[in-house]
């Protein structure tokens, strides 16, 4: 069905299936208890990230997973999606569809110049060539240098781009709504269902945001399984031998960064749509770092890997950095005084602020215990579940699948 | 005219002439050997027939057309294929799409965008990469990862990859450095078959003379950048001049 097979079919239903109940899911814990208050991550605001991330890392790993180059400058093309979304949101109107066609238009354009010069080179001479690009881009948003060179505004600075109420939008009809929207959908409008003491919010911009990230895994799933996967893979594996089989790396290469940099604009064309604001902030370097370490974390050359990472480090951004002592000398309330004060000043680090060392952490041992990432992590954990069920004959025919399908 | 043509190839690296006027003619459907001692030139001039180097003077002409100043990957689709001394073979995919790869190179050419196109759907290329599997006895082997496999069996498959393209022109640098004399037997049995079975032009670059003798139809000896001589195994053996470049003057 859909041209997949079965193994990929299920994978692809169970994540339609988690993004569409995630507002339910990431919402276990009633609202307002101390755990609802900490560890729930079913409000729009950060499921938008959860999906629109995950659309970013989907595309990177068609880049980085199959054939091996690190773009170091990734973000530059989720800037540069949402610089050209907000436009089309102050020239035209409020309506997304010209925002996200101009926003992956724009990043191809973009990965289409970028590519061919970085391309030149491989290792780590391509990623230092992408990541000066993505730094120049960023000084020129930052300076708004072509705002400049022009006489006019095109990335405003350190002010970051908005639509202000005197901006053209010509499109703009009297009734229109004033935010985003699809064809009058509003995209922050939300309905919220009340369960018991639970809370659950579905939002329209969030399932906009799944949609296309849905569409998105679709179509990585097609590359994966499809010729120039293969070829794309080979190019990881043996240069040479490409080269003397009769195939031109060139091409797959750049084709390959191009749909990985499109992929990009479209998740910066919906982070715009989500919130019609953007600033050069978004191309910076750690930004980029941002994306490779998601890529790693959830397991570089997996299908699923990226939603994975993109989910854990968003997860961990919002949620860890949230946790205050206070709320830590809730919890330890129980224990006598002493051990609640130490416990917390243990913790106390790993916590609020300090959310990126808890992140570091399980970097290191994500990189050290689990090379395939979190991905591996669930595999391993999985075949220790069914190891006391199955025989040895099975085992043996499991591991030859596993051989057939390197890139799953 | 043979269906290789090197006329009056030069390369010089430095202060160093690799090759000098090198003349080589390569009839189709024979096997042709090239050897010489160290440093002969041999290496030099194949990398100047698959586009690796380009010489500073002289013709390279197959099939009528020159492959210089053309890419690696367009000499290929000219019809040369090229056998490596340590087997390059793509180690992380598995044996079947290694067979696969050139499959599609010699279908849909040096690119082509079919990124929405699905690999098991391709059933005449499926078929295709398993028949040369079989012709190779690795056909067991199909899903095994690549770099999993015996050197031999590199060897086996890297052969097949190249073979599966049916190219007018096989090169083959050293097919059997480092081998054990039992690999290195196998390798020739290999050769010998693929031969027999197919209308083949090989090129042949080695050092071992039990190589060269079982299957060269002719043979040219090279020696400091210059081809010697260039005549049947038979006529090689007792030559004077073969003797002088393996062994040095003093002892003729």
């Amino acid at each position: 069905m859909l041209g997949l097979n079965s193994k990929d079919l299920r994978l692809f239903l169970i994540v339609v299936v988690l993004t569409i109940a995630a507002p339910i899911l990431l919402n276990p814990f009633p609202v307002e208890s101390s755990l609802g208050q900490s560890f729930n991550a079913g409000y729009p605001a950060l499921l938008q990230r959860f999906v629109i991330f995950g659309l970013l890392v989907i595309g990177f790993n068609i880049l980085f997973g199959l054939t091996g180059y690190l773009s170091f400058g990734h973000a530059a093309f989720l800037g540069v999606g949402s610089f050209a979304a907000v436009w089309m949101f102050k020239l035209l109107s409020y309506n997304i569809v010209p925002a996200i066609i101009l926003s992956v238009v724009v990043a191809g354009l973009f990965s289409v110049v970028i590519g061919f010069v970085a391309l030149r080179r491989s290792g780590i001479y391509f990623s230092i060539l992408t990541l000066a690009f993505a730094q120049m881009m960023y000084s020129i948003a930052y300076s708004d240098l072509a705002g400049k060179f022009f006489g006019t505004v095109v990335t405003n600075g350190e002010t970051g781009l908005q639509v202000y109420n005197d901006d053209p939008q010509i499109l703009l009809g009297a009734g229109d709504p004033k935010v985003p929207h699809l064809f009058g959908l509003e995209m922050n409008a939300q309905s919220v269902v009340n369960i018991g003491g639970w809370q659950f919010t579905f939002q329209n911009g969030y399932y906009l945001s799944a949609l296309f990230m849905i569409l998105g895994f679709y179509l990585s799933i097609r590359i994966f399984r499809s010729p120039m996967g293969m070829m794309l893979r080979a190019i990881k594996s043996n240069q040479t031998r490409m080269n003397y089989t009769g195939l031109n790396t060139k091409p797959y290469m750049l084709a390959a960064f191009v749909i990985s940099g499109m992929y990009a604009g479209l998740a910066g064309g919906l982070l715009a749509a989500m919130d019609p604001l953007t600033g050069a902030e978004r191309m910076f370097w750690t930004a980029s770092g941002e994306i490779v370490v998601m890529s790693i974390l959830g397991g570089v050359g997996t299908l699923i890997g990226p939603i994975v990472g993109a989910g854990v480090i968003k997860y961990l951004e919002n949620i860890v950095s949230k946790i205050n002592d206070g709320i830590l000398h809730g919890w330890f309330s129980v224990f006598p005084d002493w051990l609640d004060n130490f416990l917390v000043t243990i913790i106390h680090p790993f916590i609020g602020k300090g959310w990126h060392l808890t992140l570091g952490l399980l970097f290191m041992a994500v990189v050290i215990f689990l090379p395939g990432g979190l991905v591996e992590g669930g595999q391993r954990l999985g075949k220790l579940f069914r190891r006391g069920k199955t025989t040895e004959a099975e085992e043996a025919a499991d591991a030859t699948r596993q051989r057939n399908t390197p890139a799953e | 005219m043979g269906i290789l043509e090197v006329k009056g190839v030069n390369k010089r690296f430095g202060g160093l002439q690799a090759l000098g006027n090198v003349n080589l003619s390569v009839q189709e459907n024979t096997c042709h050997a090239i050897i010489g001692p160290n440093g002969a030139g041999k290496s030099t001039l194949l990398n100047c027939l698959v586009g690796k180097l380009i010489p500073d003077s002289g013709s390279v002409m197959f099939d009528g057309q020159s492959v210089l100043g053309r890419k690696p990957f367009e000499i290929n689709q000219m019809g040369i294929s090229r056998v490596f001394q340590t087997p390059e073979i793509f180690g992380d995919l598995t044996v079947i799409e290694n067979v696969i790869i050139p499959c599609f190179a010699k279908r849909d050419g040096a690119f082509r965008m079919h990124a929405f196109e699905n690999v098991s759907q391709e059933k005449a290329i499926i078929e295709q990469a398993e028949a040369i599997l079989a012709d190779v006895n690795m056909l067991e082997k199909r899903n095994m990862h690549a770099a999993s496999l015996s050197r031999g069996d590199k060897r086996r498959l890297e052969m097949a990859m190249c073979l599966v393209q049916e190219p007018r022109l096989l090169l083959l640098d050293e097919p059997t450095a480092g081998m054990a004399r039992a690999d290195t037997n196998n390798t020739i049995d290999l050769l010998k078959e693929i031969k027999e079975k197919r209308d083949i032009t090989m090129a042949i670059i080695e050092h071992d003379m039990h190589v060269v003798f079982s299957l060269a139809d002719r043979i040219t000896v090279l020696a400091q950048g210059t081809p010697l001589v260039e005549e049947t195994p038979e006529n090689i053996k007792g030559h004077p001049k073969v003797r002088e470049a393996y062994l040095g003057e003093a002892q003729v």
